[in-house]
């Protein structure tokens, strides 16, 4: 008896119109734009790209043994000598089909920028809420660091680094960690000098949980909107000052050609009007940073909460 | 003021202190520079000559010592390279980084600051939607790509400018300039716009966040109100009112633009002091990479100095930290 009671008063809750959760908000805030959803597409698909370029790439590109030196500086749409294939964007000047180095170089570039701004948020995340949390002589120490990095153009910092650590994908990513943690812990402290006088904080301090708990559990989470939006920008960042390092010649090597490397490689045969080979890397490296741009440009909109409704 | 200014100064000192510091250390581990210096048959012996010649044979915290003692007396040391003097090196090329900056800067400005006030004005037009798409293209496409297609249209394709290079100079006072003549304006107009896309996309968001906040202000209506045509009420009330940001960032984009200048160097062949640090970092030419970082230091303080001090002038309001101490 008392179980039908309960079962029709389920159904009447389930008969209201739920309300919206916060996910349910930024979905439908971000899909009304068509821009964002135009960028996240073009995001998804430089993912896809990526993430797939060994299994939908025409060619191996690393693969010395498949390349025939003949096939060198081909135009679009040209067949190869052998006639097996059909070279879309071209080839380059090491008889590279343009369209897998473009898939494999988006790897390269994606990866190194993925995980250089996963890092640099974690770090400075911490050290950011730990600053905030402790205050005293320990923030005024980190924020000074920060400072002082932050004073420095990027390009510099990483340039230098990079004469100092070498080539490689490695050491791409720690300078590219440690040109922007400093922005996530500027704008972790920020939020978490906020977050530390509210409510929450202090009764979870006064159960006595251990900062580390109270730090992550629950400032953290609180903090979270302001940095997903700078983590969104500063993934376009990274990935344009990985492809400028690379274009240097001082990021990543030879054999792990990112869309930079590509865009440099193609640059010597320029002048003679081969163009292809820097164009389309470039725009292939344009699209992937403008569908960033888009995206975190409105999600900042969204989340802004200067515009919450 | 005067504290104020001294105590940024004493701060920038302090930077330079660590980060040559740093520098010197890092660039001492990476590799030894005589192996660069001396040809490839030079015997041991002439090695060490050259290694003592430059003190490059006392332990690093002596030389680092050395360094700065000579530093305090604006000695910087000689490249390893040519054995001129490092800061000498870098100021011979110091005019051709600063044209191309300030050009690209002033064209940034002249392009960006009325197509933000126009995006202000109508949030909503089909024209302001093609400007902001516009801006966020501009400041997404990678640099170095800019410049890479401007040079494939305009100098290989059309054929109208050169590709690289800078052009005839003439000096005025102590500055060797390329804009007075209009073979240096040729080769300066590809890499200034190539660096101007870019800032102006930046300007263009800036302006207009600024005018969309200060049209609503009471005394722009009030403006309004008494009838003023306008012309007179952008170019009065509005502009005053929102040159403080624009200063702001141009200011520190100035800093940003001569450091990017890197890259832009690079490309267009441009004999500027970027170009010069990228070949000294590859040829491990510790002296003129130190005293260029010194400068550069040195130089982005002096810039938020003069921002900080342009406020001053440009808003009453403002009272800087410390002034009063």
């Amino acid at each position: 008896m008392s179980d039908t009671v309960v079962i029709a008063a389920l159904d009447d809750i389930a008969a209201l119109p739920a309300p919206e959760t916060p996910w349910q908000r930024l979905r439908r805030e971000f899909v009304a734009n068509k821009f964002a959803v135009f960028g996240l597409v073009l995001l998804l698909l430089a993912i896809c790209a990526a993430v797939f370029a060994p299994w939908i790439s025409p060619q191996n590109p690393y693969d010395i043994g498949s390349l025939d030196i003949l096939d060198s500086k081909l135009p679009p749409g040209s067949r190869s000598g052998a006639g097996t294939m059909t070279y879309w964007l071209g080839t380059d000047g090491q008889a590279r089909d343009l369209l897998s180095a473009i898939f494999y170089g988006l790897r390269t570039s994606l990866m190194v920028g993925g995980i250089s701004v996963a890092a640099a948020l974690a770090i400075g995340s911490i050290v950011g809420l730990a600053a905030a949390y402790f205050g005293g002589w320990i923030d005024a120490l980190l924020m000074r660091i920060a400072d002082i990095q932050l004073s420095f153009p990027a390009i510099l910092v990483a340039l230098i680094l990079l004469a100092i650590l070498g080539k490689g994908v490695d050491k791409v990513i720690i300078a590219l960690i440690v040109v922007q943690w400093a922005y996530f812990a500027r704008a972790a402290r920020g939020a978490a000098l906020v977050e530390r006088g509210k409510e929450y904080v202090e009764a979870a301090q006064c159960m006595a949980l251990g900062w580390p708990r109270v730090l992550l559990r629950h400032m953290l989470p609180n903090c979270m909107p302001p940095l997903i939006v700078i983590a969104t920008i500063d993934l376009a960042h990274a990935i344009a000052l990985e492809s400028t390092l690379s274009f240097l010649g001082v990021g990543v090597p030879v054999t792990e050609p990112s869309l930079g490397m590509l865009i440099a490689n193609g640059f010597e045969f320029m002048l003679s009007g081969t163009y292809w080979i820097s164009f389309f890397p470039g725009i292939a490296l344009a699209l992937a940073i403008v569908g960033i741009n888009l995206v975190g440009d409105h999600l900042r909109d969204i989340l802004n909460p200067h515009n919450a409704r | 003021m005067l504290a104020y200014i001294i105590r940024r100064i004493l701060q920038a000192l302090l930077v330079m202190a660590v980060m040559s510091g740093l520098v010197f250390v890092g660039l001492y581990v990476v590799g030894d520079p005589v192996a660069m210096m001396a040809s490839a048959e030079a015997t041991d012996l002439e090695r060490d000559a050259i290694r003592a010649s430059f003190g490059l044979d006392k332990p690093l915290w002596q030389q680092y010592a050395i360094f700065m003692s000579h530093a305090l007396r604006l000695d910087f040391g000689k490249s390893f390279l040519t054995g001129q003097s490092a800061m000498g090196l870098i100021l011979e090329r110091m005019p051709a980084t600063l044209e191309l900056a300030c050009v690209s800067l002033l064209l940034a400005i002249v392009v960006g600051v009325p197509l933000g006030i126009w995006a202000g004005l109508k949030p909503q037009a089909l024209s302001t939607r093609g400007i902001m798409t516009g801006s966020i293209l501009g400041f997404s496409l990678p640099n170095f790509w800019v410049g890479l297609m401007l040079i494939m249209v305009f100098a290989v394709y059309l054929g109208w400018l050169p590709a690289g290079g800078r052009g005839a100079t003439r000096m005025i006072g102590p500055l060797d300039l390329s804009v007075l003549t209009l073979d240096g304006w040729s080769r300066l107009l590809l890499p200034a716009c190539t660096i101007a896309l870019a800032k102006a996309a930046l300007i263009i968001r800036i302006t207009r966040a600024a005018t969309r906040e200060a049209l609503p202000m009471d005394y722009i209506k009030f403006a309004r109100a008494k009838g003023l045509a306008w012309s007179r009420i952008l170019r009065v009330h509005l502009l005053k009112n929102i040159m403080i940001p624009i200063v702001t960032v141009c200011g520190l984009e100035l800093g940003q633009v001569v450091a990017f200048a890197v890259v832009t160097e690079t490309i267009f062949a441009w004999p500027g002091m970027g170009k010069l640090l990228l070949d000294s970092i590859i040829t491990l030419d510790r002296p003129v990479v130190v005293a260029y970082l010194i400068l550069i230091v040195f130089f982005l303080v002096m810039l938020n100095l003069a921002v900080d001090i342009l406020y001053t002038v440009l808003d009453p309001r403002v009272r800087l930290q410390g002034a009063k101490a």
